[in-house]
């Protein structure tokens, strides 16, 4: 086995995890709280195959937009050596110094998702441009020595991996005694590529096919930010004396700005690299194509509620910025549903819904009963059909079949009328509705869109849009009608293309009209020279105006918003008015945020002001500010030492624990116990004080004898 | 009539190598009569310092190739460690002289196994009769290895009895390597700045062979004119020369001008040579999208350099965290009542500083401030509440890492650390703008 390490040692080596097995142990896990007649297996796997559809989807996804920028980057690295390859002895080639290539690479403050970013751009790199590439983080890195351990460990496997297998055991024993010095990186590379060279013909034209004849060698410094100024200043000066021979190349991997080279690096060093300049795509546009692409389709059977979705968008607006944190938490959406909801089992593609449907056992159907949205349902049929679906199991199934279905279709037209909607509404000054599709989207699961304000402004706004606009507005609506799914739609294409032929038409009219109007009233106002008349037929022009009845146009610009309008009431009902809306909606909110947004502070407060909240022990029930001596002794000194300032004195403490303490059993002890703590209580006292130092709420002080300083403040 | 005169070499190899280091042959002169004869025992140690790019490393280096002396030259930043230096010293030794196959590499840890190996590998190659010299670039390096390397270097020809002399290369004083334990003085010989005379002599002298020396030298000249304030780096003024000469020769292509026709040509070139040193030269867009703009004849404008992308976009809480650590930063503690409670009452900002107190924060720079008083303020300037969620904490690591925040002291100090905002104002205004947050109103400064 091999390592990256240049170092003699023992090495871990850790199985490659047995698929099977860890997958055995998950469903035992998913069995574990449920009993089995509600089909945990089914869902276990309905759930992984799922999932697995999902990271697919964004694997693609993210490939897909990254390809612009790795594309810039393979063309600058194919030419940032070309002269290196052409050996071109031209006058300004040998008079310009030679300056290390060097690519700024500016990926966002979303350090999480780098590393994926980073290890799909050495797979892109080493398909394409070279085999040497040496991936370097600044914790590696704190001297220039552990950078060129590093950087020969990575480059020397590399080579390993892209020789046959018989060298290894030769290249093992000298990679240990190589010394670590730009020298031997040079005699290495010389090396390698000449062994590229004399390579059988056959084996050769495979390697070039890929790679020229000296690749050039990248080295990637994946949190520029990070690296200590000296240890870059030295390697870069070091390569760039051997840039000659060694024709290499660094990337940046910048999070903040690209300023952040010049204030690393000095201008003597700056000024041996060639810097070019990459932008990444910004993580809110990543985001946005992630939600079109998972939420807003009706590919997937599995839906976020408004609140979870919240949830989810807030963590990453607020806190983190990270795409990878985003689907993570999708992930334990799914997990989640899937694992608590017993009807989950039928949150899977249509056709196989209904199988399932049937095949469903008497518990199931109970649940189903128990459904809230299902309940609302019944309520509202007749009551010979109440008592079937309360009793009959196969009314039951057939009923839910049709319901399944009916959910189907909502979805369709719900993602084509959003997307109509979100067209108009994403151009309207101010955004009464938002600017993303996101923000509509949730705020359309929420409640009845249509009887919110923002709706009604967006509605005025609406009205007053001018002809082109709305011209162009109608024909991108039609475009996503035509390309939906949902067959409902076919008449509202024909309405949408009926207002444009209309529209058109005005178009043609209008141009008559004007003339005549104009040339009227132009006529009108010459007649009268009189300044008299002239006031009134001013005045009568103005009134006229006012009362005017609606223009052609305007008569049609409302008939289309109120038929944008009728869509949106019809088919964006929000979900959870919907029955049934339970097996493909998660909405549990609460459980999302305790996993993916943890206050551990507040826990911790919780946990020593109320410990009732976690042992759940009677006796603790306490009804407020009184401390209870029942409570376990780090509560109390917990509960008195909020009470202190800044400095706490422990012999005040002491008395006021001990008081406590000995509350209750007050009325029968004997005077003489009062004045001298008892060495049990004042054993217990120190060890609950050290505890609290311990979870870093107090520290000793040097301040005053006898005293402790609080690290905290406030309630929590 | 030559300048340099040595009985020792022949007359035409001095020419040929005057020749080569024009500007310095006063300096050439100098070593030529130390180092003497070529069997003849040298000064032990040689020490020449001057400013970046005054010719050292080259005039060393043409110096002892031209004359064919034996030397062994190593990059002290390259050879990190100590252990490094000598082993290295000793391969060039081995392999430089006898054309023999590789010797294994022997393993030298410190200086005494170096002298050992060095008096041997002297011996087998039978130099006794030439001085061999070892000269050690970046010598300043060598202060930061152990601190028996540097003296034991100064007096290698008197511990290894072999007729060697090291010479040390540095751009700073001799003044700054004397360790406090004393050592050997070495000969110390300056080499001053190339002054415009000399540089528009080096530069003119590698004219490109379509062009001839005339031409060439009056580029030169305006390119000095230009670049001399900002830029005396041969090597830096050498690679800008060369990049913008596809410029200057532009209208003698296209035969609107001749050769001689300066004023023309200086017109032509004057406002580019200008815009390369607002970019080129500062490195803002890189040599090669400098050369492409000018294949295309595209203005410099539409390529933003590397600091026009200043924004940096930031999670909505990382954003006010920042604020606050900025606020924290740069107010005094005592006003945070002031600006954070809503009933501070009026308090005149004259009689409420101490005298210490008058000259700007801003002139002192950020201070440091505890992690409680960060979070103090960042509840108070956010409008709702926050939750003090294992995120909140996260990003003010995050903000470390990206180097907008500080931490003083200690990295691994868990009780009560200290943290230090490091953005400019304008940065963070910039932040402060994009959260609709009026910061200057904040900030006791601007009181």
């Amino acid at each position: 086995m091999s390592t990256c390490s240049v170092s003699k040692g023992c090495f871990v080596f850790k199985p490659s995890p047995k698929k099977r097995k860890l997958s055995q142990k998950t469903v035992n896990y998913f069995r574990e709280r449920n009993n089995a007649s509600e089909d945990t297996d089914v869902r276990f796997v309905t759930c992984q195959s799922l999932w697995n559809q999902i990271k697919l989807e964004t694997e693609q996804i993210q490939e897909d937009l990254n390809k612009q920028l790795f594309d810039n980057l393979v063309s600058f690295l194919r030419q940032s050596h070309s002269e290196f390859q052409e050996k071109t002895t031209e006058w300004t080639c040998r008079m310009k110094s030679r300056e290390i290539p060097t690519a700024a690479l500016v990926l966002g403050v979303n350090v999480t998702d780098h590393d994926l970013t980073f290890r799909s751009l050495s797979e892109v790199l080493q398909n394409n441009i070279t085999p040497y590439i040496a991936l370097l983080e600044a914790k590696d890195c704190p001297g220039i020595k552990n950078l060129m351990q590093k950087l020969m460990g990575q480059l020397m496997n590399c080579y390993i991996d892209v020789d046959s297998l018989e060298d290894e055991d030769h290249m093992q024993v000298s990679q240990n005694k190589i010394r670590c010095s730009m020298t031997s990186i040079i005699s290495w590379y010389q090396n390698v590529t000449k062994k590229t060279d004399s390579e059988t013909p056959s084996k050769k034209r495979t390697s070039s096919s890929r790679h020229w004849q000296s690749p050039p060698v990248v080295v990637i410094f994946k949190d520029m930010e990070s690296f200590t100024t000296k240890v870059l200043q030295d390697f870069i000066v070091i390569s760039s004396q051997h840039i000659h021979e060694l024709p290499l190349v660094l990337v940046f991997g910048i999070a903040t700005s690209p300023m952040i080279i010049h204030s690393l690096l000095p201008h003597s060093v700056s000024s041996l690299l060639c810097i070019e300049l990459f932008q990444s795509l910004s993580c809110k546009e990543h985001l946005s194509t992630i939600i079109d692409k998972l939420l807003l389709t009706a590919q997937f059977p599995f839906k976020l509620g408004e609140k979870v979705l919240q949830v989810l968008i807030n963590i990453f607006l607020y806190h983190d910025f990270s795409v990878q944190n985003f689907i993570k938490g999708f992930q334990l959406c799914i997990v989640e549903h899937f694992y608590s909801q017993p009807l989950s089992v039928l949150c899977c593609p249509l056709v196989d819904a209904k199988k399932r449907v049937n095949s469903l056992s008497h518990d199931q159907c109970e649940n189903i009963r128990r459904l809230p949205s299902f309940r609302r349902y019944v309520e509202n049929q007749a009551s010979e059909k109440q008592i079937l679906l309360l009793t009959a199991d196969n009314f039951l199934k057939e009923i839910t079949q049709k319901l399944l279905e009916d959910l189907y279709v909502y979805h369709e037209n719900y993602v084509s009328v959003l997307r109509c909607l979100h067209v108009f509404t994403s151009s309207l000054p101010k955004y009464p509705l938002g600017k993303q599709i996101r923000e509509l989207h949730c705020a359309c699961l929420e409640n009845r869109v249509w009887e919110t304000e923002e709706y009604e402004s967006s509605l005025q706004l609406a009205r007053m849009l001018n002809k082109s606009d709305l011209v162009t507005m109608l024909q991108q609506c039609v475009e996503i009608f035509v390309s939906s799914s949902g067959k409902e739609f076919d008449k509202t294409i024909e309405k949408l293309k009926e207002f444009l032929t209309q529209f058109q038409e005005l178009e043609v009219a209008e141009a008559f009209q004007e003339q005549d109007g104009s040339v009227s009233a132009q006529k009108e106002l010459q007649k009268k020279t009189d300044l008299y008349h002239l006031q009134k037929t001013l005045l009568e022009l103005k009134e006229s105006r006012r009362s005017k009845k609606l223009t052609k146009f305007e008569m049609l610009r409302f008939e289309v918003v109120d038929y944008v309008d009728s869509l949106v009431r019809t088919y964006l009902v929000p979900a959870d008015h919907k029955t049934l809306h339970e097996i493909m909606y998660f909405n549990t909110a609460s459980v999302l945020r305790g996993h993916l947004n943890a206050a551990p502070r507040v826990a911790l407060h919780t946990a020593l002001n109320n410990p009732y909240c976690y042992l759940k022990n009677q006796a603790l029930k306490s009804d407020g500010g009184n401390i209870s001596n029942k409570a376990p002794d780090i509560c109390i000194v917990y509960k008195l030492h909020l009470e202190c300032g800044r400095l706490i004195n422990l012999v005040d403490w002491l008395e006021a624990f001990s008081t406590v303490v000995t509350a209750v059993e007050g009325p029968n002890t004997d005077a003489a116990s009062s004045d001298q703590v008892d060495d049990i209580i004042h054993a217990r006292f120190i060890r609950a004080v050290s505890e609290l130092e311990l979870l870093g709420f107090i520290k000793p002080s040097k301040q005053k004898t006898d005293h402790v300083a609080r690290l905290t403040w406030g309630g929590c | 009539m030559p300048n340099l005169e040595h009985p020792a070499y022949p007359a035409a190899t001095l020419l040929h190598l005057e020749s080569l280091v024009p500007c310095r042959e006063s300096q050439v002169s100098m070593l030529l009569s130390i180092f003497g004869e070529r069997q003849q025992f040298s000064f032990p140690s040689i020490f020449i310092y001057g400013h970046t790019s005054s010719g050292k490393t080259y005039v060393m280096q043409t110096l002892l190739n031209t004359l064919q002396l034996p030397h062994v030259f190593v990059n002290c930043v390259e050879y990190f460690t100590s252990r490094l230096l000598l082993e290295e010293i000793l391969i060039q030794l081995q392999s430089c002289s006898s054309e023999t196959e590789q010797t294994s590499r022997v393993p030298c840890d410190n200086f005494n196994d170096f002298v050992r190996l060095f008096k041997q590998a002297v011996v087998s190659r039978e130099l006794q009769d030439q001085t061999l010299y070892i000269v050690l670039d970046r010598a300043e390096q060598l202060r930061e290895m152990e601190a028996n390397i540097l003296p034991a270097f100064l007096r290698l020809q008197e511990l290894t009895d072999r007729n060697v002399t090291v010479v040390l290369l540095s751009e700073i004083v001799w003044e700054l390597f004397r360790p406090n334990t004393g050592c050997f003085e070495p000969l110390t010989l300056y080499f001053p700045d190339y002054s415009i005379g000399h540089l528009q002599k080096i530069l003119s002298q590698n004219h490109p062979p379509e062009y001839s020396a005339d031409f060439y030298a009056a580029y030169i000249n305006i390119l000095l004119g230009v670049f001399y304030m900002v830029c005396r780096d041969l090597k830096e003024l050498q690679h800008l020369a060369a990049l913008n000469f596809s410029k200057y020769c532009e209208p003698v292509v296209r035969g609107e001008a001749n050769e001689r026709d300066t004023r023309k040509l200086w017109k032509n070139i004057e406002p580019h040579l200008k815009k390369a040193m607002q970019t080129v030269y500062l490195r803002e867009i890189s040599s090669s999208q400098w050369e492409r703009l000018q294949r295309d004849d595209g203005e410099p404008g539409q390529l933003k350099g590397l600091s026009a992308h200043t924004h940096v976009e930031l999670p909505y809480y990382s954003k006010f965290l920042l604020i606050a650590a900025y606020l924290a930063s740069y107010n005094p503690v005592r006003t945070d009542k002031r600006f954070f409670l809503k009933h501070h009452g009026k308090i005149r900002k004259t009689n409420f500083m101490k005298k210490h107190e008058k000259t700007s924060n801003h002139l002192l720079g950020p201070k440091p401030f505890p992690l409680d008083r960060l979070l103090a303020i960042l509840y108070s300037i956010v409008d709702n509440r926050v939750a003090p969620t294992a995120n909140i904490f996260s990003q003010i690591t995050s903000l470390v890492t990206l180097q907008l925040l500080s931490v003083v002291g200690h990295n691994d100090q868990l009780d009560g650390p200290r943290y230090k905002c490091t953005v400019s104002l304008d940065f963070i205004r910039a932040i402060a703008r994009t959260v609709n947050f009026d910061i200057i109103k904040y900030l006791y400064d601007f009181l």
